[in-house]
């Protein structure tokens, strides 16, 4: 059975990396005494892939797994199961049993939207939508990526289907997450600080990825982004 | 959510922020309203190297265990976070509360190594916590130092309020009952180190003075307080399965050294080899029934979820309840899909089986640690293995489809010729030989045999026999290694076999701080002055900047080394009682001079004087 499994992690998990995340899930997959299933060979290993990593120093309500396991009594025993036994940090949002025709997390991601609260607010709030418009008015965002096989002119418009300020006053956006165009929020505002004429460090902002999304578009469509629970 | 000690800015430009967070399964939180006696406990290394140590978790899990105690970690800031915490003048915290360690109640340093010493220095600087014993204050913690180290404790002396000699599940109750008993009547720092000076295996060195001959060898010790005891017993477990047993250790989130389950299956060892220190001071043998060890593998790993669990002792193969506990390991694990990571096992019929049903046998190795290159001088250090049945198991083992061999030696043993060293040689080319006498031609998996032979110094330890031996010089040591080399060049096989060996100035340093005594102390500070820290760690180590501290502190770094002891020589540990008897070990040094081999406690009693516990081997009806 696939099951594709939801969480949260935050605070003092943002500085935790992706392949320690993956590590602690699969202790955590044994202390809930989840019926995994195991690979073949000499060395077994769980069947469980992961989405989309998330950097270090990002939070997230919008993080998920696909594991398959031989046996389970119902989709919330399993999420009771393991969100017990949980760091704080560390939430359990939901599982769902997936049909198997269903693409596994990581090969489905499409998209992931963010936000990026500033811890010293730059712009009032009206203002920061306004020039958040005209950022997005733009017809192209070009951008130099350096790369281990050399530079590549990119176009970030073309993966930035969103952005607008919430009401917080943080800046919200949609961005493509797929493995072929996936686009860095942090680049995004970067490029946005750099219209703007504003300069903010690194670290006086935090990033949080919201949600990750599949792309259910038909033909034809030009886009439908579903959560990756709800596909 | 907690506060962390570290901004975000910080954290993000760090190395492995994971450190430092805390937060893992399994750490304790208490409210600190609530608890009387706050306690940090550090191991002074890398968190990975920290994390990856039974004592601590035993001790961590052991003082949780009682409400009015909160025990939490500190492990070394790495050198990057280290230049930034003095730098902005941040406190070094512990990770549960992350609060600073200077507020706590007590510090409790493990001391499992000598070349950290000037990371306790840091440890200390960083807290904000005075170096020097004599110039702390009231408000500050008291400064505990536990582990092997403190069987010689006099380097570090001046630097620790008090010393724990011996196993720690025994007297921290009694210590924090004294401390609190302390407090209440409203005693002062040195009230309470008066107390504790009087408790079983507490020493408080600025108690003791030593005192020196004109050659520079020590005329004895004289006590502060006539109440106070002359020499302090190592405690002890008496009773392995009644022992407190931590069943909930704490799991990490980054990698560490040791990642799995370990179950500590026996205390001692029976083989006393003369140059080995735990084999001393960790008498008499005590075992666990495998029928307990059993109960908490099955809860350590549902209460972990670690992968992998692996076996702790000094000699695995002495265990004698080993065959009922594998086999139960090898058909429980494998339900449970976790795998086995073997303690290194004498090579026999018995262990070729096991480990083929638990590792790869292509991918693994096996490793024998003759130690010396020659009968004759495996015999001085009673070493009681033969290279008949050293080859015999690699013969075993070919037949078995291994092709790799590990083999562990030491240079610089005492009574050592360049015979003994070209032995090495030889018996690499021998276990060679061996693989081709043994697999023909078309049977040989990766073609050829590789065997890595290994080589470190050999460094005269405290309470073992060999604590009157004279250590060699760094020159002797590189040209022991030369030597070394230069004999497996020769073999006919040399083309199968890969020589290492160790740093030699790291060698020289260890072997001072060994068996060197409170002299010792002030070069330790300079050397943490200049700048000298994660000495273990050869990238850092600045063997220039120590050599400059020596002399600067006019320590002659040979009066520690290459000075070979009068019989009757009064050592800087004499005071410290660790069971073994100087008679017995002075018996043993004069029986390595004669090539004499002693028997393993179960064959026969050698009077070492640890039978003095009432417990362990030494009361088996099954020894000899």
């Amino acid at each position: 059975m696939k099951i594709r499994i939801k969480f949260a992690k935050y605070g003092v998990m943002k500085f935790i990396g992706h392949l320690d995340m993956m590590r602690y899930f699969q202790k955590a997959v044994r202390r809930a005494g989840i019926d995994i299933r195991y690979s073949e060979g000499f060395s077994p290993h769980q069947i469980m892939s992961f989405a989309a990593p998330l950097g270090v120093g990002i939070e997230s309500f919008g993080e998920y797994m696909d594991i398959e396991v031989l046996s389970m009594t119902s989709a919330e025993d399993m999420k009771q199961a393991l969100d017990r036994v949980m760091v704080e940090g560390v939430r359990i949002l939901s599982v769902n049993v997936m049909p198997d025709h269903v693409k596994n997390a990581m090969a489905s991601v499409a998209a992931a939207s963010y936000r990026i609260a500033m811890k010293n607010r730059a712009f009032p709030i009206n203002e920061l939508d306004e020039k958040l418009r005209a950022f997005y008015a733009q017809e192209t965002i070009p951008y130099t990526k350096e790369t281990k096989k050399g530079i590549a002119e990119l176009d970030l418009k073309q993966g930035l289907y969103k952005i607008e300020a919430d009401e917080s006053g943080a800046v919200c956006m949609l961005v493509n997450a797929s493995s072929s165009g996936n686009i860095k929020p942090t680049v995004i505002f970067e490029k946005f600080c750099e219209f703007t004429g504003v300069s903010i460090p690194q670290t006086a902002y935090q990033v949080t990825r919201l949600e990750t999304y599949a792309d259910m578009a038909e033909e034809g469509e030009a886009h439908k982004f579903v959560p990756l629970s709800e596909v | 959510m907690r506060k962390l000690a570290l901004s975000d800015e910080i954290l993000m430009q760090i190395e492995k922020p994971a450190r430092y967070i805390g937060n893992e399964v399994n750490s304790v939180m208490k409210d600190k309203e609530h608890v009387a006696v706050r306690f940090a406990m550090c191991f002074p290394d890398v968190y990975e190297i920290g994390m990856s140590h039974l004592g601590i978790q035993i001790l961590y899990s052991m003082l949780n265990e009682w409400d009015d105690v909160w025990c939490e970690r500190v492990y070394s800031p790495w050198v990057d976070l280290d230049k930034i915490m003095r730098e902005q003048r941040i406190p070094l915290f512990a990770l549960e509360s992350q609060e600073p360690v200077k507020d706590m109640d007590f510090l409790g340093i493990t001391i499992q190594y000598e070349m950290c010493y000037t990371n306790i220095l840091q440890v200390l600087d960083l807290a904000q916590i005075p170096v020097y014993a004599g110039d702390r204050g009231e408000d500050v913690p008291i400064v505990i130092g536990g582990g092997p180290c403190t069987y010689n404790p006099e380097p570090i002396a001046d630097f620790f309020d008090l010393f724990y000699i011996g196993e720690g599940e025994t007297q921290y109750r009694n210590l924090f009952d004294c401390y609190l008993e302390n407090r209440k009547g409203g005693g002062s720092r040195h009230d309470f180190l008066r107390k504790a000076a009087k408790l079983p295996g507490i020493y408080v060195p600025q108690f003791y003075e030593e005192q020196y001959n004109e050659d520079g060898t020590i005329r004895g010790r004289r006590k502060l307080y006539e109440d106070i005891p002359d020499t302090i017993l190592k405690q002890l477990v008496t009773d392995m399965d009644n022992a407190y047993y931590p069943l909930k250790p704490v799991v990490p989130f980054i990698k560490v050294t040791q990642d799995r389950v370990v179950l500590e299956i026996q205390r001692g060892c029976i083989r006393g080899c003369r140059f080995c220190q735990a084999g001393q001071l960790y008498r008499p043998v005590r075992e666990r029934s495998a029928d307990r060890l059993k109960e908490y593998a099955k809860q350590l790993l549902a209460n972990t979820g670690h992968e992998e669990i692996s076996l702790s002792s000094l000699s695995s193969s002495d265990y004698t309840q080993l065959n009922e506990l594998l086999d139960f390991l090898i058909d429980d694990c494998d339900k449970r899909h976790v795998n086995i990571s073997l303690p290194s096992l004498r090579i026999d019929a018995f262990s070729l089986d096991v480990m083929s049903k638990v590792q790869d046998v292509k991918k693994s190795s096996l490793t024998f640690a003759p130690e010396a290159g020659s009968q004759r001088l495996r015999d001085v250090i009673n070493k009681g293995l033969t290279e008949e049945v050293i080859l015999k198991g690699a013969a075993l083992a070919f037949k078995g489809g291994w092709t790799r061999v590990k083999l562990y030696f030491m240079l610089g043993l005492p009574t050592e010729t360049d015979e003994d060293i070209k032995g090495i040689g030889d018996l690499s080319n021998k276990i060679a030989a061996v693989f081709f006498d043994t697999v023909p031609k078309d049977k040989r998996v990766n073609g050829r045999v590789q065997i890595v032979t290994s080589t470190s110094f050999f460094i005269p330890k405290p309470f073992t026999p060999f604590q009157w031996a004279s250590m060699c010089t760094k020159e002797e040591f590189i040209d022991k290694a030369y030597l070394t080399r230069q004999g497996i060049m020769e073999q006919l096989n040399q083309k199968s076999i890969k020589y290492n060996w160790h740093e030699a100035d790291i060698s020289v340093l260890e072997g001072v701080f060994a068996r060197g005594d409170r002299r010792i102390a002030k070069v330790i500070y300079e050397a943490y002055k200049k700048g000298c820290l994660f000495d273990s760690w050869s990238e850092y180590f600045r063997n220039d900047v120590w050599l400059e501290c020596f002399e600067a502190c006019g320590v002659d770094i040979g009066f520690y080394t290459t000075r070979e002891r009068a019989d009757n020589e009064i050592f800087p540990w004499d005071f410290l009682d660790c069971g073994v008897t100087k008679e017995f070990l002075l018996r043993e040094w004069k029986k390595a001079q004669t090539q004499t081999v002693s028997k393993n406690c179960r064959e026969q009693c050698q009077g070492c004087g640890a039978n003095r516990f009432g417990v362990g081997i030494c009361y088996d009806k099954n020894a000899g």
